[in-house]
C-alpha cells in the first residue's frame, strides 16, 4: 500500500514540477498536535576576524625578526628555526592561506571587479613583504614564506644550474604571473591558488593531483634548490624587483671581502657572483652596436608577442566558466552533443536565454583578446629586456650576493672566514698555533 | 675601488629614482586598496536556489571530507512519512533499514513525531555533502534539504575548489557576519 502511495507521489512530483532548484511547496507544513517544537538548523560561524588581525601581526613580527636575524645576528641556525616556525604557523596552522603569492590574484580581482571586497588581511599580506623588501631585500623569502621554507629544508644535494638556463626558466614564472593576472582580471579563477604545490601538505589533504605536484616539487628540490621559488613563483618576481632597489642587501661577509673564494660554491641557488674580469675597452664600439640592434629587435619581439597572444586568446578564454558553458550550450544546440552536461542542465534551470549567454561570452572573449595581446607583448618585453641585460656591462669587485636572486637563506654566512672569526674568535688562535707548529716542523 | 665613478653614480641615481617611485606606488596602492577593502571579509557559500545537487561538492573540496554538508530547513519540510529525500526511489520497505535509504552514509535520521509525521535530521558527522537527498527532496518534496558550506569546517580557501567545479556556478562570496544562505530565510 505504502509503495503505491510513494509511486503516486513520485508521479505527482513529475507532473508538478521538474527537478529545478525552485522551491515548490508541494506539501503543506504540518499542524502538530503534540507539543513538538520544530528545531532550527545550526549555523556555525566562520573563524573570527580577530584571527586575521593576529595573522597580520605574526607576519609583521616574523618579518622584523627575519631582518634582525639575517642582517644583524647572521646565524643560519637561527634563520632555520624561524623557517620552521613559519612552516608550522603559516603552513600547517593557517593551512597555507592567506599568502602573498595567492594575494596577487585577489588584488587583481579587486582592481577589475568592483563588486569584490578585498579583505584587509590579504592587502597586508600582499604589501608588507614588498614594502620590507624595498628596505631589506627578500627577507620574506629567507625565513617567513612557508612555501620557500618547506623547500629550503629539503635542499640536500643542490646541483648548479647554468645561468642561461636559470634565466630562461624564469621566463616561465613571468608567463605564470601574467596569465594569473589575466585570469583573475577576467574572472576566470585564481591560478596561483589552484596550483599551489604545497597546499596538499599544509592541509593534510588527500587530493591526489595536488599531492603529486607537492611531492614532485620537493623531490626535485632535493637536487635543484627551491625550484618553485626560482622558476615558478610570481610573487618572487615582484620581490626580485624590490630586492634590486632595496636600501640594504644581504652581504656574504660581515666586513670586507678578502677574495678567499671560499663562498663561491656556498649558494645552492646560484646567487653568488664572482668579481668581474676587467671589461676589454676595445669592444666598446661593438657593444654599442649590439645594444642598438637589440633595441630594434625588442620592438619586433613585442609586435610578434602581441600577435601570438592575440592568436591564442580563444584557447585561453576556454578557462573561463561562462565561455566554457556557452560553448557547451552551443554544441548541444548544434546537435554535436547528445547528453546534456550538468552545466547545461543547471543553465536550463536558470531560464536565461541562449542569446544572453552568447552575448556574455562575446564580451569575455573580447577582454581576453585585449588581455592576451597584452600578455604576449609583456612576455616579449621581458624576454627582450633579459637579452639586453646580458649585454650591459656590470662591474663587481667583490664576491656578492645577487640582489634579485638571493633568497636571504643565510647559508653563505658561515663560509666566510671573516664571519667564522666573528662567531668564534678562538679559531684565530687555533689557526695561529697550528701555523706556528707547521713553521717549526719545516 | 670604483674605477668608473661616473657610471656608478648614474646607476645609483637611477636606483634611487626607482626606489622613490616604488615606495610611493606601494603607499598609494595601499591607500587606494585599503579604501576599497571593506570589513567584514567574505566567505564562500552555496546559493541553494542555484545548486542542482550534482554531487561534486562531495568530491572537489580540498578537505578529504567535504566542508559542504546537508542542512535541513525544518520550517519548509512536510514531515512526510514517505520522504523522497530519505528513501531510495524504489524502497523494499518504509523503515530505517540502510538498504532503503537514499543517503549513502545513512546520515539522515528519521524519527516519528506524531501520526502521520516524521522528523528528518542530518547527522553532520556522517554527511559527505553528496547532494543525493537534495535532489530527491527537490524532485518530489518541498525542497527543504539543501547543501551549505559549513563554516566550522571550511578553510575559506582563496579560490574554493568546489566553486571552480560547480556546474551551476552556485558558489558565491557572502559577508562573514551573515555566512549562510538558508533556504527558509529568504
Ligand atoms: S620566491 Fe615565492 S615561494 Fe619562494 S620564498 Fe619567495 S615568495 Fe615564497
Ligand atoms: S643568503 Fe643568498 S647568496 Fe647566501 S646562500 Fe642564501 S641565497 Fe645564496
Ligand atoms: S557543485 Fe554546485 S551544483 Fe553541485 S552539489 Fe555543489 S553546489 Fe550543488
Ligand atoms: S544524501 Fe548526501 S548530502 Fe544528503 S545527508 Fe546523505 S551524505 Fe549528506
Ligand atoms: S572553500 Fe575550501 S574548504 Fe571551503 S568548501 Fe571550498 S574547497 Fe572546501
Amino acid at each position: 500500500m505504502r509503495r503505491g502511495i510513494l509511486t503516486v507521489w513520485i508521479l505527482s512530483g513529475l507532473l508538478l514540477g521538474t527537478a529545478s532548484a525552485e522551491t515548490v511547496r508541494r506539501f503543506p507544513p504540518p499542524q502538530f498536535e503534540t507539543d513538538y517544537v520544530m528545531p532550527t538548523a545550526t549555523e556555525p560561524p566562520p573563524r573570527a576576524a580577530l584571527w586575521d588581525t593576529l595573522d597580520s601581526a605574526v607576519l609583521l613580527g616574523t618579518l622584523l625578526l627575519a631582518v634582525w636575524l639575517i642582517f644583524f645576528k647572521r646565524r643560519r641556525s637561527w634563520i632555520v628555526a624561524l623557517m620552521i616556525f613559519s612552516v608550522l604557523y603559516f603552513g600547517f596552522w593557517r593551512k597555507g592561506c592567506v599568502c602573498p603569492i595567492g594575494a596577487i590574484g585577489n588584488v587583481t580581482v579587486s582592481l577589475f571587479d568592483s563588486g569584490y571586497a578585498l579583505p584587509l588581511v590579504v592587502l597586508v599580506f600582499f604589501l608588507l613583504p614588498l614594502g620590507i623588501g624595498l628596505f631589506y631585500g627578500r627577507v620574506f623569502c629567507g625565513a617567513v614564506c612557508p612555501l620557500g621554507a618547506i623547500q629550503d629544508l629539503v635542499v640536500l644535494r643542490p646541483q648548479p644550474v647554468p645561468e642561461w638556463l636559470e634565466t630562461a626558466l624564469r621566463l616561465g614564472a613571468w608567463l605564470y604571473l601574467s596569465l594569473s593576472v589575466l585570469f583573475a582580471a577576467t574572472g576566470s579563477g585564481l591560478l596561483i591558488c589552484r596550483y599551489d604545490p604545497f597546499i596538499a601538505f599544509f592541509r593534510l589533504s588527500s587530493n591526489s593531483s595536488l599531492l603529486i605536484l607537492g611531492i614532485l616539487f620537493l623531490g626535485v628540490g632535493v637536487f635543484i634548490g627551491r625550484p618553485y621559488c626560482r622558476f615558478v613563483c610570481p610573487y618572487g618576481l615582484l620581490l626580485r624587483q624590490a630586492g634590486r632597489l632595496s636600501r640594504r642587501h644581504v652581504t656574504i661577509t660581515p666586513d670586507e671581502c678578502i677574495h678567499c673564494r671560499l663562498c663561491e660554491e656556498a649558494c645552492p641557488f646560484g646567487a653568488i657572483h664572482a668579481p668581474t674580469a676587467p671589461w676589454p675597452e676595445k669592444t666598446l664600439a661593438r657593444d654599442r652596436r649590439r645594444l642598438v640592434f637589440l633595441f630594434v629587435l625588442l620592438l619586433f619581439l613585442i609586435a610578434a608577442g602581441g600577435w601570438i597572444g592575440y592568436r591564442l586568446h580563444p584557447l585561453l578564454a576556454r578557462a573561463n566558466p561562462t565561455v566554457a558553458l556557452a560553448d557547451q550550450v552551443q554544441s548541444m544546440e548544434a546537435g554535436l552533443r547528445s547528453e546534456p552536461t550538468d552545466e547545461i542542465r543547471a543553465f536550463r534551470t536558470t531560464g536565461q536565454s541562449d542569446e544572453a549567454l552568447y552575448a556574455q561570452r562575446d564580451e569575455i572573449l573580447s577582454s581576453f583578446a585585449l588581455g592576451g595581446t597584452l600578455v604576449g607583448m609583456f612576455m616579449a618585453l621581458v624576454a627582450g629586456v633579459k637579452l639586453i641585460a646580458v649585454s650591459v656591462r656590470r662591474v663587481r669587485v667583490d664576491y656578492e650576493a645577487d640582489r634579485a636572486g638571493c633568497l636571504a637563506c643565510g647559508r653563505c654566512f658561515a663560509y666566510c672566514p671573516r664571519q667564522r672569526l666573528r662567531d668564534n674568535p678562538a679559531e684565530r688562535t687555533v689557526s695561529n698555533t697550528s701555523l706556528q707548529k707547521e713553521a717549526a716542523n719545516a | 675601488m670604483n674605477n668608473k665613478p661616473n657610471q656608478l653614480s648614474r646607476r645609483q641615481l637611477l636606483r634611487e629614482g626607482f626606489w622613490t617611485v616604488s615606495i610611493t606606488a606601494a603607499g598609494a596602492a595601499a591607500a587606494v586598496l585599503a579604501a576599497r577593502s571593506r570589513r567584514p571579509s567574505m566567505v564562500w557559500q552555496i546559493d541553494p536556489f542555484k545548486c542542482i545537487g550534482c554531487g561534486r561538492c562531495a568530491t572537489h573540496c580540498v578537505l578529504s571530507e567535504s566542508a559542504v554538508k546537508c542542512v535541513h530547513a525544518y520550517s519548509m519540510c512536510g514531515y512526510c512519512d514517505l520522504c523522497t529525500g530519505y528513501f531510495d526511489p524504489d524502497p523494499k520497505a518504509l523503515d530505517t533499514g540502510a538498504e532503503h535509504q537514499l543517503c549513502p552514509t545513512g546520515a539522515i535520521r528519521r524519527r516519528f513525531v506524531e501520526e502521520p509525521y516524521f522528523e528528518f535530521t542530518i547527522d553532520e558527522s556522517r554527511c559527505i555533502g553528496c547532494g543525493k537527498c537534495v535532489v530527491g527532496c527537490a524532485a518530489f518534496g518541498n525542497g527543504s534539504l539543501f547543501l551549505q558550506v559549513r563554516h566550522d569546517r571550511c578553510l575559506n580557501c582563496n579560490e574554493c575548489a568546489i566553486a571552480r567545479a560547480c556546474p551551476s556556478q552556485a558558489f558565491v562570496r557572502v559577508p562573514a557576519d551573515r555566512p549562510y544562505l538558508m533556504k527558509d530565510q529568504r
